[in-house]
């Protein structure tokens, strides 16, 4: 076939999670927010969350897409406009948008009146902090949070709010020999087809070009608030003390120099993989409009483009990618579980955004279901069986990652299940039983690669991350950002809330986030030189001694 | 009657100091404080008054626009030579008007009420806020007050001296750098006050949350719906003021 056919190539550097080695700790929450939202404005805010499936996630019901009006629809001519109204209803809903999210139902912030416990006269009674709202700044009681169902998803009063298990109506019976539950973390999903960039009147959310990465430029952000109704995982937030809408930003400055995300890096479970997918972008569109939700999961499939087709080498370099990329993209784990493997699904495709965060299913649902009536939850038989019999969780799965069809369901728990079953066998010391293999169509080989990948889960195999274009000489190019979009007043970039101030971290001119500022820090940090100019000395570490270089301005003699 | 100095002063030389104030200002405004451009939405905190007060409060105040614009623009020779009698113009114009001008000032005022009693907005509320809400409610209240009374002494065949003949041709002649200081004087006291309102309110355009209008997001009628920008450079220059304009 003729290289014409391919259109032009974009790459994306994507996400998976696998599910069954969640085990709800928020510990890539916590991180994120104390790498990206510690700062007042975004209290309520979480670009990374973990929700307790089933049940009603953050913000409350989100999936309730006839009440948000997230995500696309498709028109009856078959094109696709904002589900929440094209430009002109969006323009004339601009005073005040009737899908917004109001504080309450994401939460209402508070902190403790910590003040009190020193103040407070002496008497018989120990003082208390009392909650505080952040909003209003009057004490308040704490009825719900970002995770406020954490761990209680099974349960007949939360999980019966879940959008989805009332979709599934009767099916879903919240009985205790029947419940199930596993956790679901969620970041901005990067989209292909981003609603939220399509959403935003003033043009100031926008899909980077050569990672894929989903931002809001500050500076032009005008605070319409349309995005936010447009993003259906509601992963766009509204900052309520400058008047912009933030997001996830994927750890673009950790991504530009290879390293993966605050989220995965700390992941505990060691659950999320990174890498770069290629796709073709003018089959994006199209793809994201076919008539069938259930054939959205394979378009979307089609979409991303094989790295190890030459051809899709020679479209790729035509279009400018460079060859580090294109060869990341070879080894790229994403490609790997997404393309080949077939494990990883979307995050509902019928929003018709195509996410780019990918989830491998659990299979501890129906494990801990075979197991807990006595059978052995790792033979491939009893396993197979029970994918076919338990229908909850199939389809209760089927309508979060494949638009409600069970068969790509079915055949990733399969495959996840004869993977456990061949590699039993193997660590029994027993032979490797190929039939498993062949039974999911896979072979023994693909699946000890795919258990070196989600089992051993090596951190170099984890995160297949190239660093930005144009950073070293090969890309003929030198990398001369200036700012970082993140260095504002109060922002994240800025390190720290309220500004500059005069002792400790955050103290003198801020350092902006950039390639060369990490390699210059690297440097610092494993060399026993000092490398560069000297800048300044902080005078809390100095012990007395010396006169360590950089403690004085340089003399005029040594400028000249 | 004969100009007094104090006339010059007013329609002769301020307008054009607001003009400077309110460009050069929008230009700083837009060099250093793009961060502080925005809406400054406050509708995460309280929706259910927003829903009815904002859009009542801007639609109208767009009609208003519209009606200055064609009041201050277009000449009464031109109206007169489509067939458009007087009496017809000034039945349209102030009925509109009126209409426009109550739901302006109903929406204000719903939206101030709320501003007031819903905790959270109002902690939002910045000093610079609170001026900019004190100024266009008297020229929404001093505006809704001429048409009002332009209308009564129209229907008691009073003596009430027409704006097209004094403050439109004021207003045009600014343009052409040739203030008619004579007309603007002849005009009624109401008008002066409202005229020097409105002129207060532009020259805080700039320095207010007022500076969202400028970026009324016309362009998104005409852009593709997904935006793509390369990484690129940033701009160079430093945007970061000590303190936001609306603070």
């Amino acid at each position: 076939m003729a290289p014409e056919r391919i259109g032009k190539v974009m790459a994306q550097v994507a996400m998976v999670m696998n599910l069954d080695k969640c085990i709800g700790c928020h510990t890539c929450s916590v991180t994120c927010k104390q790498a990206w939202t510690n700062r007042s404005g975004v209290e309520y805010v979480w670009f990374n969350n973990v929700e307790t499936r089933p049940g009603q996630g953050y913000p409350r019901r989100y999936e309730d897409q006839e009440r948000w009006e997230g995500g696309w629809k498709r028109t009856r001519t078959g094109r696709l406009k904002p589900k929440a109204g094209g430009r002109l209803k969006k323009l004339a809903t601009i005073f005040a948008n009737p899908k917004m999210p109001s504080i309450q139902d994401y939460y209402e912030p508070w902190t403790y009146d910590y003040e009190n416990l020193i103040t407070a006269p002496l008497g018989d009674d120990i003082p208390v902090a009392r909650p505080r709202s952040l909003i209003s700044g009057e004490p308040m009681d704490i009825s719900w949070s970002a995770n406020w169902d954490d761990d209680l998803g099974g349960g007949e009063e939360l999980g019966s709010q879940d959008p989805i298990a009332q979709k599934l109506g009767e099916q879903v019976k919240f009985s205790f020999e029947e419940t199930f539950m596993f956790y679901l973390p969620r970041i901005c999903e990067h989209c292909l087809n981003p609603s939220c960039v399509a959403s935003c009147p003033s043009g100031a959310m926008y899909k980077r070009a050569e990672d894929g990465i989903v931002l809001v430029d500050q500076d032009k952000c005008r605070g319409w608030r349309m995005c936010v109704t447009g993003c259906p995982y509601k992963k766009v937030y509204f900052n309520h003390k400058t008047g912009k809408a933030e997001k996830c930003t994927l750890c673009y400055p950790r991504i530009e120099v290879g390293q993966p995300t605050v989220c995965s890096e700390t992941c505990v479970g060691r659950l999320r993989y990174l890498g770069v997918v290629l796709y073709d972008a003018e089959r994006v569109r199209a793809a994201a409009a076919v008539k069938d939700e259930e054939d959205l999961y394979p378009a979307q499939l089609e979409v991303l483009l094989d790295p190890n087709d030459p051809e899709v080498r020679a479209a790729a370099r035509r279009d400018g990618i460079p060859d580090r990329w294109i060869e990341s993209a070879q080894r790229s784990p994403i490609h790997l579980l997404v393309k080949e493997f077939g494990v990883a699904l979307p995050l509902h495709p019928e929003y018709r955004t195509m996410p780019m965060v990918w989830y491998i299913p659990p299979l501890s649902p129906v494990v801990d279901s075979l197991t807990s009536t006595g059978h052995d939850g790792e033979d491939a038989g009893n396993l197979f069986g029970a994918i076919d019999a338990l229908r909850i969780p199939v389809e209760y799965l089927a309508e979060l990652f494949t638009a409600g069809d069970p068969a790509p369901v079915e055949a990733t728990l399969r495959k996840l299940a004869a993977m456990r079953s061949y590699m039993r066998r193997i660590n029994l010391g027993q032979d490797r039983d190929e039939s498993i293999a062949e039974s999911v169509g896979m072979t023994g080989t693909d699946i000890e690669r795919m258990y070196r990948l989600l089992a051993l889960a090596k951190y170099d195999e984890r995160y297949v991350i190239p660093t930005a274009y144009g950073v070293d000489e090969t890309d003929k190019g030198v990398i001369e950002e200036i700012g970082c979009s993140l260095d504002f007043d109060g922002g994240p970039g800025m390190g720290g809330m309220g500004g500059p101030t005069p002792f400790g971290e955050a103290s003198g001119r801020p350092e902006p986030a950039t390639v060369e500022n990490f390699h210059a820090l690297r440097d610092r940090q494993t060399s026993d030189e000092r490398s560069g100019p000297p800048r300044r000395v902080n005078l809390l570490n100095w012990d007395g001694n010396g006169r360590p270089p950089g403690l004085f301005p340089p003399k005029k003699e040594d400028q000249a | 009657m004969t100009p007094t100095s104090l006339d010059y002063l007013a329609w002769g030389a301020l307008p054009y100091v607001v003009l400077a104030v309110l460009v050069g200002g929008t230009v700083w405004r837009y060099r250093y404080d793009r961060f502080g451009w925005t809406t400054r939405s406050s509708q995460l905190y309280e929706s259910r008054l927003l829903r009815i007060a904002s859009p009542v409060f801007h639609f109208g105040l767009l009609v208003v626009i519209v009606g200055h614009a064609v009041g201050l623009l277009i000449p009464e020779s031109w109206t007169h030579a489509v067939g458009l009698s007087d009496e017809a113009y000034h039945v349209l114009a102030l009925s509109m008007g009126v209409i426009a001008g109550i739901a302006t000032l109903g929406g204000i005022a719903l939206l101030i009420y709320r501003r007031r009693t819903t905790g959270p907005v109002f902690s939002a509320t910045t000093v610079n806020d609170k001026t900019m809400y004190l100024v266009l409610t008297a020229a929404i209240v001093s505006g809704l007050a001429v048409t009002l009374l332009s209308a009564y002494s129209g229907f008691t065949g009073g003596v009430e001296v027409d704006y097209r003949q004094t403050v439109s041709v004021w207003f045009r002649s600014i343009w052409v750098l040739q203030p008619d200081v004579a007309a603007m004087s002849a005009a009624s006291t109401g008008f002066k006050i409202h005229v020097l309102i409105g002129l207060g309110l532009f020259s805080l355009f700039p320095f207010s949350r007022l500076v969202h209008a400028f970026s009324a997001p016309v362009g998104y009628l005409f852009r593709p719906y997904i935006v793509y920008r390369s990484r690129g450079r940033e701009p160079a220059r430093s945007t970061r003021p000590v303190r936001r304009g609306w603070s």
